[in-house]
């Protein structure tokens, strides 16, 4: 990074840093994206394979290409516009919903000091960030001017609106065990192996953020908003081609980001488990010790992990009726975060902080 | 021009921009959306100001959550447009009036000498402005907290008594029940032999 900036060293010091910035997104964005792409051949896969079936096996070997195939097919296929759908609205909704799901990768540290934005509030804009990708779904709803898509985008409203509650307090957890709202901060107050790790003390907050961040994405068993069984297929019905694609994009790209931020806050990010448990002689064989030690391979099997439950959550369970959504919303995740925190703030005011 | 001025002016100008939108536009779907520009930008002005705490918790609350309710509602309602600007050029010289008693309000507010001070030095990298309003609100002001929380709290049940209505004919579900039935509560098995074909094959 050093070196391509002295290579810039010509232009002025702040187009360099825009540059700079420039190649940072591109290193963070070009992944994500293709973890997308093969996120969706991993689902039809692992899905296959739990219903005793092959899965795509067509498109190049082992059918590794078929992501590729879908994406050429959605992007030469046409955007239809529904008569008296509200264009602007109808075609900027698929990027509300894109947007923040990517843009929230800025405060996310993957290695040590490999962060985009390194701000205090990083907690805070992560939660802002999230709530508000569901203006996309709920304009889409709107502007499609079809019955069954308004429904699913009401339906969605309320949901997020329900489940954001849960998650912001789980996050305020977090904040009370750590002190900090910067994200690299979370991560280096877990430094000292896997007994260390947030998800131990915390682990109601654990449990409730994630099935919060499953309900946010609008995931099985959650995926009220889609309902292909009852309205079709919710907000997107009247969507195809490109603007469909970019929905599920976001969708998938905001699965792989709650898993990142779960594996952030609750297990440590880029931190290895061992560290600590093994003498430090370890660390420094060549390639084990690599392996074994801090860094970004362990943030991404952490990510992946949670990846594989997602999949597994929707090969398993059935889909949650409306007000059943409703009632594990608000009677009992709440509950549980607040007696949670209440907990947690007696246990730091008497000392008693496992986590320090 | 510096780039934080031009940041400045490009929101302010958009903010207003919106704010009148808002008020002008026809469709009341419109209207919210012009309303949730508004504040994004308002939040982006306050993270200039080195605000961010404040900057983030008004998209947090107000555009993630109070205008998603908003924008739910009045998509639902199916609102005559003719109708409720039937009475505009009548209502237009009290709404004048009242836009004109906010206006002289306003610039003698911000004519006081607390907003002539100079600006304050930039935050030092190790300020957290989180930290600096958590400290003042909880010793300081912790009273004044205290008697805000009670009134939001009044306002919160005061909301519920007022929306709460139980209708005898509304069938209600336990889950605890649910959850607690056995096999044997729901389904009988009988024993019997099996039958034999009276009918005779033609």
């Amino acid at each position: 990074m050093d070196k391509i900036a002295s290579l810039l060293g010509f232009l002025p010091e702040s187009v360099v840093a825009i540059i700079m910035i420039l190649i940072k997104i591109i290193l963070i964005i070009v992944p994500i994206m293709v973890a997308v792409a093969y996120l969706t051949f991993a689902e039809r896969k692992i899905i296959g394979y739990i219903q005793v079936r092959i899965g795509p096996n067509r498109v190049g070997p082992k059918g590794w290409l078929q992501p590729i195939a879908d994406a050429l097919k959605l992007m030469t296929k046409e955007v239809i516009l529904p008569e008296n759908a509200n264009r602007f609205l109808f075609l900027i909704a698929p990027l509300l919903v894109l947007g923040p799901a990517l843009a929230a990768w800025a405060v996310i540290p993957f290695n040590d000091g490999w962060i985009l934005s390194n701000i205090n509030a990083g907690l805070l804009y992560i939660l802002a960030l999230t709530s508000l990708g569901v203006y996309g779904v709920i304009l889409a709803g709107w502007a499609s001017n079809s019955k069954y898509a308004l429904l699913g985008g009401l339906r969605t409203a309320a949901q997020l609106v329900s489940y954001e509650i849960a998650m912001g307090f789980a996050l305020v957890g977090v904040l009370m065990a750590t002190g900090s709202l910067n994200l690299e901060e979370i991560v280096n107050v877990q430094r000292g192996g896997i007994h260390h790790w947030l998800f131990i003390p915390l682990i109601g907050l654990f449990l409730v953020y994630f099935i919060a961040g499953v309900a946010e994405t609008n995931r099985a068993p959650f995926d009220v908003a889609e309902g292909e069984s009852e309205i079709v297929a919710g907000f997107h019905v009247e969507y195809s081609g490109m603007a469909f694609a970019i929905f599920f994009l976001a969708e998938y790209a905001n699965m792989i980001l709650i898993s990142a931020l779960t594996a952030t806050l609750f297990l440590g990010g880029w931190l290895s488990p061992f560290e600590g448990l093994l003498p430090a002689s370890v660390f420094e064989i060549p390639v084990l010790g690599s392996l074994l030690g801090n860094g970004i391979h362990w943030l991404v099997f952490k990510t992946a992990f949670f990846l594989l439950l997602f999949l597994w959550f929707r090969a398993t369970f059935p889909r949650y009726r409306y007000d059943q959504i409703m009632r594990l919303g608000w009677k009992v995740l709440i509950p549980v975060t607040l007696v949670w925190i209440f907990a947690e703030g007696i246990a730091i005011a008497f000392g008693w902080t496992p986590w320090a | 021009m510096t780039f934080q001025m031009f940041l400045f002016y490009f929101f302010a100008t958009i903010q207003v921009f919106a704010g009148l939108r808002m008020i002008s536009v026809r469709n009341p779907v419109h209207a919210a959306l012009f309303l949730v520009l508004s504040f994004v930008c308002a939040a982006s002005l306050w993270i200039l100001m080195e605000a961010e705490f404040l900057g983030l918790l008004i998209v947090l609350v107000y555009v993630g959550a109070v205008l998603v309710l908003f924008l739910f509602v009045v998509m639902m309602l199916d609102i005559n447009i003719a109708q409720i600007r039937e009475g505009f050029a009548r209502y237009l010289p009290i709404a004048a009036v009242a836009a004109l008693v906010m206006v002289v309000q306003m610039i003698w507010v911000l004519n006081d000498k607390v907003f002539k001070a100079s600006a304050p030095p930039p935050a030092l990298p190790e300020y957290n402005n989180t930290e600096a309003l958590g400290e003042v609100l909880y010793t300081q002001y912790v009273l004044q907290f205290e008697i805000a929380a009670v009134i939001l709290l009044v306002a919160i049940i005061a909301a519920i008594a007022l929306t709460l209505r139980k209708r005898p004919t509304t069938k209600y579900q336990n889950p605890g029940e649910q959850i607690k039935v056995k096999r044997n509560d729901r389904v009988r098995l009988v024993q019997m032999k099996a039958e034999k074909n009276e009918v005779e094959p033609e």
